[in-house]
């Protein structure tokens, strides 16, 4: 690991007043640290942002719940308010990882993982993500565990999070303090970016900028949820792909749907033709699966990512199946 | 005292060829920093030379007489650690892990490093109640807080009961995970008095104090330590003797006919 200076803020102020270009907030470290190790960040100083006071669950303004930056992931997925009125949120929070890495993990640092891309953490490999101008080794290499929507000739990687799937079903706003002092909101489907030009830049985030809280609206699919995940052992991997699913039900009709996936492109992607497909529809296996059809039709899978696109369209069916048959 | 300066400028590095010149400059050490460290090298190289003349045994005493600090260090933390109700003050470079500051500072050596990157569990030690991996954790983030490794479980001379559920059980073979199961274990027995859930929970919004957890609740909420010699069966009971006082041996089956038609269909 490269040496860095090491400062621990007490405050919002003496963190972003800390801030300098090539810095990083350390949280949880669970991802921040294992790629410095790996030599693939290389910060000059870390700010410890640990003993900063956003850590509460707290309810909000518009009939919702505001997750504290600082609070940690099992504490998030095994609060009260997150298990009763968001269990998709709190389902998809506990397939990620580990109890020892769920312990330690921040929401805000959930936020900005990074990929899993196997080229991303060989410094030897080329990368335009980890070093612009290096070129894409997967496109041509080993693209498995690779994008098949929204991706760029520069970069084909995907998001790794569980818990941001679960956001982009439900919907959240980002809070962020900008290093002036004031803060701004982020809708959650802007705060994440598709690679582009620039795949080095994950979020839309600005430098110095750090994550206080993440605001969820009235909870919506609290009765009829599931998170499949479908990975390569049944715990402690990262996601093939992955589908959050919610849905409200009236009289026997879809009133409106929140889905997304994972593992599937450089952002948690929401499944917005889906979505609009099932509002107003009975649920039922056909509705399901035309819905999923609809979706999947625009995948642009690899040489070795081609059973994502039949693989999402079974994972599809199956989280709404799941969800609509849901008891409890 | 000149003379010592002057040899100290002789070893300055005047004529750097470009490939050490490139080296250096990857590694981010300019100008002082870069000569301070040139300096620490000089000096670790003689070591190296020098140590054929000391026997083993010097080296394994020389262990008690470790000083706290060490002589330079680059971006240097002073902090109060406290392991196992003891507090030691520790002098360390800021990319030191939890890990490595409790094995190589501390002398404690229960805690294993296996693969050092939050992949396989074996550093596992709990702080202020909570499992976390040592190897992901820097020491500098530890000020203030109560950790405690698999050396401080035994109280008054007596093992903790899940130490002795493992040696009970044979929850181990090789042993090189077995600090790091028997911490997470513990943790885990409080996790499930606090009513946690894991992502294998049949009904998430049902909040209850003091789980009995199945053995698939028990695999699940374990799978973040990996035994490479496969004790799995053992771990999970021992686990349930501590938990349940239900020491029953688990056992596997193949799935039935029906069983596998059903999760077909799911």
């Amino acid at each position: 690991m490269r040496p860095f200076t090491y400062t621990s803020a007490n405050s919002k102020e003496q963190a972003l007043l800390t801030y300098r270009p090539n810095s990083h907030y350390l949280a949880g470290g669970t991802n921040l640290v294992d790629l410095m190790k790996e030599d693939v960040e290389r910060p000059d100083q870390l700010i410890n942002i640990n003993n900063l006071s956003y850590n509460q669950i707290i309810a909000n303004d518009n009939g919702g719940i505001t997750l504290g930056a600082m609070a940690r992931n099992s504490e998030t997925a095994n609060h009260q308010e997150v298990r009763t009125k968001y269990p998709l949120l709190s389902m998809a929070m506990l397939s990620a990882a580990t109890d020892q890495i769920r312990n330690m993990a921040s929401n805000g640092g959930n936020l900005l993982q990074r990929t899993r891309c196997p080229y991303f953490f060989d410094t030897s490999m080329p990368c335009n993500k980890r070093q612009p101008g290096t070129g894409c080794g997967a496109k041509e290499g080993m693209n498995a565990l690779h994008a098949i929507f929204g991706y760029s000739d520069k970069c084909i990687a995907v998001h790794p999070s569980d818990m941001c799937v679960a956001l982009a079903a439900i919907g959240a706003t980002i809070e962020v303090q900008k290093p002036g002092g004031s803060s701004r909101m982020i809708a959650f489907s802007d705060f994440h970016r598709l690679p582009g030009e620039q795949p080095e830049k994950d979020t839309n985030l600005l430098p110095g900028e750090l994550i206080t809280a993440i605001h969820l609206a009235k909870p919506e699919f609290s009765d009829h949820y599931y998170y499949l995940k479908i990975r390569e052992r049944s715990s402690y991997a990262f996601a093939l792909i992955s589908v959050a699913a919610g849905l409200q039900l009236n009289n026997g009709v879809i009133t409106k749907a929140g889905l997304a996936m994972g593992g599937v492109a450089h952002k948690p992607w929401k499944l917005i033709k889906a979505e609009a497909y099932l509002s107003g529809r009975i649920p039922n296996q056909a509705n399901f699966e035309a819905a999923a059809t609809l979706e999947m039709k625009d995948a642009k899978p690899f040489k070795e990512s081609k059973y994502k696109v039949e693989m999402g369209t079974r994972a599809i069916v199956r989280a709404l199946t799941q969800a609509y048959e849901r008891k409890a | 005292m000149k003379e010592i300066k002057k040899w100290k400028e002789k070893v300055e590095p005047i004529n750097l060829n470009e490939d050490e010149e490139t080296i250096l400059n990857q590694m981010g050490l300019k100008g002082s920093t870069r000569r301070k460290f040139l300096k620490q090298v000089t000096a670790a190289s003689l070591s190296i030379c020098a140590s054929n003349y000391f026997s083993s045994e010097v080296f394994a005493n020389s262990i008690h007489k470790l000083p706290d600090n060490a002589g330079v260090l680059m971006n240097e933390i002073k902090l109060k650690l406290r392991v196992n109700d003891l507090v030691k003050p520790l002098t360390i470079d800021s990319r030191t892990s939890l890990l490595d500051a409790l094995r190589e500072h501390l002398i404690l050596t229960g805690t294993k490093k296996g693969c050092d990157h939050g992949q396989c569990g074996a550093c596992t030690v709990i702080i202020d109640g909570k499992r976390h991996l040592s190897c992901l954790t820097l020491a500098a983030t530890c000020e203030n807080k109560a950790i405690t490794t698999i050396e401080g479980l035994a109280k008054d001379g007596k093992m903790h009961p899940m130490q002795e559920a493992f040696l009970k059980h044979d929850g181990f073979q090789c042993g090189y995970c077995t600090p790091g199961q028997i911490c997470s274990a513990v943790a885990l027995l409080e996790e499930a008095k606090n009513g946690d859930a894991s992502f294998v929970t049949d009904n998430l919004k049902q909040m209850q104090r003091n789980l009995k957890l199945s053995e698939e609740e028990i695999r699940e909420r374990m799978s973040g330590n990996i035994c490479r010699c496969g004790a799995y069966n053992n771990i999970v009971q021992a686990f349930k003797q501590v938990h349940s006082g239900n020491a029953e041996m688990p056992t596997w089956q193949f799935a039935t006919k029906e069983q596998m038609e059903k999760a077909k269909g799911a």
